[in-house]
């Protein structure tokens, strides 16, 4: 074990950093929105809808990540001459765009099981107080349920994002440079496995760590009305 | 007729090389699972143990494991455990690098990696088992092992068995990892026929569909279990 190695390994990593970011704030994002609406195709009145996110959610979660990335930036090959004449090869032949679209594709299946839940609780008192008033589709959403469900799935939906750090290492085998790739380069140049770990790892952690210090500051900051009462208001109280 | 062919268990088709390489992403997705269970009942005493280093240590292994993705575990556990193999034989005398079996090296990693999510699931499960029957069994006088083969196992057992399912899900989609390490498992063996027939697009669609399939019937084995482990439990959620 070489400390100094270490540290060496540790900065050459850390120019894989922006990549690892950027493809989980992207993958998250677009991972999200095709949450939402395969969470709200679920609510859908129209059965064939309801269906067809029900066989997404269920296809996406019983097969690895891995292959998902496979069968898009390996498999879509295959039909080349297909999107060279819809012009969408530039898009399917960039690993960066194929590995995003894994991405956030699993993502979604996993995020819409997390939402579907979450507006599961939102309850039909509101809702109905909410129609009392007059509010009702976008408006009653917008509003109503979607704020109470956000809310609650925060919690889960973080977990999402911490598991989206980790699965944007699977994009190192579609020949993807972000700090995995780099780390695979560097054992594989060095022979130096324990030391590269250790600094990768320590890369992660750090990533991982200040985003569920993050989600969990937006929970507290997102839920005033599960705090106890401040101090300030403590003193007054006990004034009366 | 052809896509047929490709699948096909005759001369020229693939169907016996998948099958096989089915066989060992279930027997390397196993492997890992056991040793996991294992790490992860030992992490879970560990974790709910009095010496407050034991459980700083439990707490670091599951947290730390818990955020470095698996493929990184993965390549340690391959080239890393080669390079220990090599000096411990290069230390008593012989030359020579020997690698370590990748299919040893897969079940490990995936065994330490799935061993951190366990422990939470077997922690969560000792702390909904009913401390009355603890109690009681040692009542009666039973302590040690025949106190936890008789009453604490089972009640873990039967308390952390959907936990362990998503578990087990998640193992056997994590060894579609181990085909970086060269291992003919579904996802490898897929590659190698999509290189050799210049169809990727249906071997991976394949592989996906076979994985599809055991996750499938898992499910449907590990709901069966809950329902039999679930007999004689008292009211509640079940």
């Amino acid at each position: 074990m070489d400390p100094f190695f270490i540290r060496d390994s540790f900065f050459q990593l850390l120019s894989g950093v922006p990549l690892t970011i950027e493809l989980t704030v992207v993958g998250f994002l677009l991972g999200l929105v095709l949450a939402m609406l395969i969470a709200l195709m679920r609510f859908s009145r129209s059965l064939p809808l309801r269906n067809a996110a029900r066989s997404y959610v269920f296809v996406m979660r019983g097969t690895p990540l891995l292959v998902q990335m496979f069968l898009i930036y390996y498999g879509l090959g295959q039909f080349r001459p297909t999107f060279q004449s819809l012009g969408l090869w530039q898009f399917f032949r960039e690993p960066y765009w194929c590995g995003i679209l894994a991405l956030s594709f699993n993502s979604a299946a996993y995020g819409s099981e997390v939402l579907r839940g979450a507006l599961n609780s939102v309850s039909k008192r509101e809702i109905e107080a909410a129609r009392a008033c007059g509010m009702s589709g976008v408006l009653l959403y917008r509003r109503i349920v979607l704020p109470i469900a956000l809310r609650q799935a925060l919690p889960a939906y973080g977990n999402e994002l911490i598991l989206m750090v980790k699965a944007t290492s699977l994009v190192s085998t579609i020949t993807m440079m972000e700090v995995t790739g780099i780390a695979a380069r560097l054992i594989s140049e060095t022979y130096r496995p324990v030391e590269v770990f250790i600094a990768a790892g320590a890369i992660y952690f750090a990533i991982n760590f200040l985003l569920t210090r993050a989600v969990s500051m937006l929970d507290w900051w997102l839920t005033p009305h599960f705090r106890g009462v401040p101090k300030s208001r403590q003193q007054e109280r006990a004034n009366v | 007729m052809e896509l047929l062919h490709n699948f096909s268990f005759g001369p020229g088709g693939w169907g016996a090389a998948l099958l096989a390489a089915t066989l060992t992403t279930v027997a390397v997705a196993v492997c890992g699972f056991v040793i996991g269970g294992v790490i992860g009942a030992l992490v879970a005493w560990a974790k709910l143990a009095e010496r407050a280093l034991l459980r700083f240590a439990a707490d670091l292994y599951t947290t730390v494991l818990r955020s470095i993705p698996d493929l990184l575990v993965i390549y340690l556990f391959y080239f890393g455990g080669s390079l220990a193999v090599t000096q411990a034989v290069n230390f008593w005398g012989r030359d020579g690098f020997v690698g370590v079996p990748p299919f040893a090296a897969g079940a490990m990693a995936i065994g330490v990696v799935s061993g951190a999510y366990q422990a939470e699931v077997f922690r969560g499960a000792f702390r909904a088992s009913s401390r009355g029957e603890i109690e009681a069994g040692k009542a009666v006088g039973m302590s040690g092992l025949l106190l936890f083969r008789r009453i604490i196992a089972p009640q873990v057992l039967r308390h952390a068995l959907p936990g362990t399912g998503n578990v087990w899900q998640m193992v056997l989609k994590e060894s579609a990892l181990i085909s970086v390490t060269g291992l003919v498992e579904l996802l490898r063996q897929a590659q190698i026929a999509a290189g050799s027939t210049r169809k990727p697009f249906e071997f991976f669609l394949i592989a996906g569909a076979i994985f599809l399939a055991i996750t499938w019937i898992s499910q449907h084995v590990f709901s069966c279990f809950e329902r039999r482990t679930g007999r004689y439990a008292a009211g509640g959620l079940y």
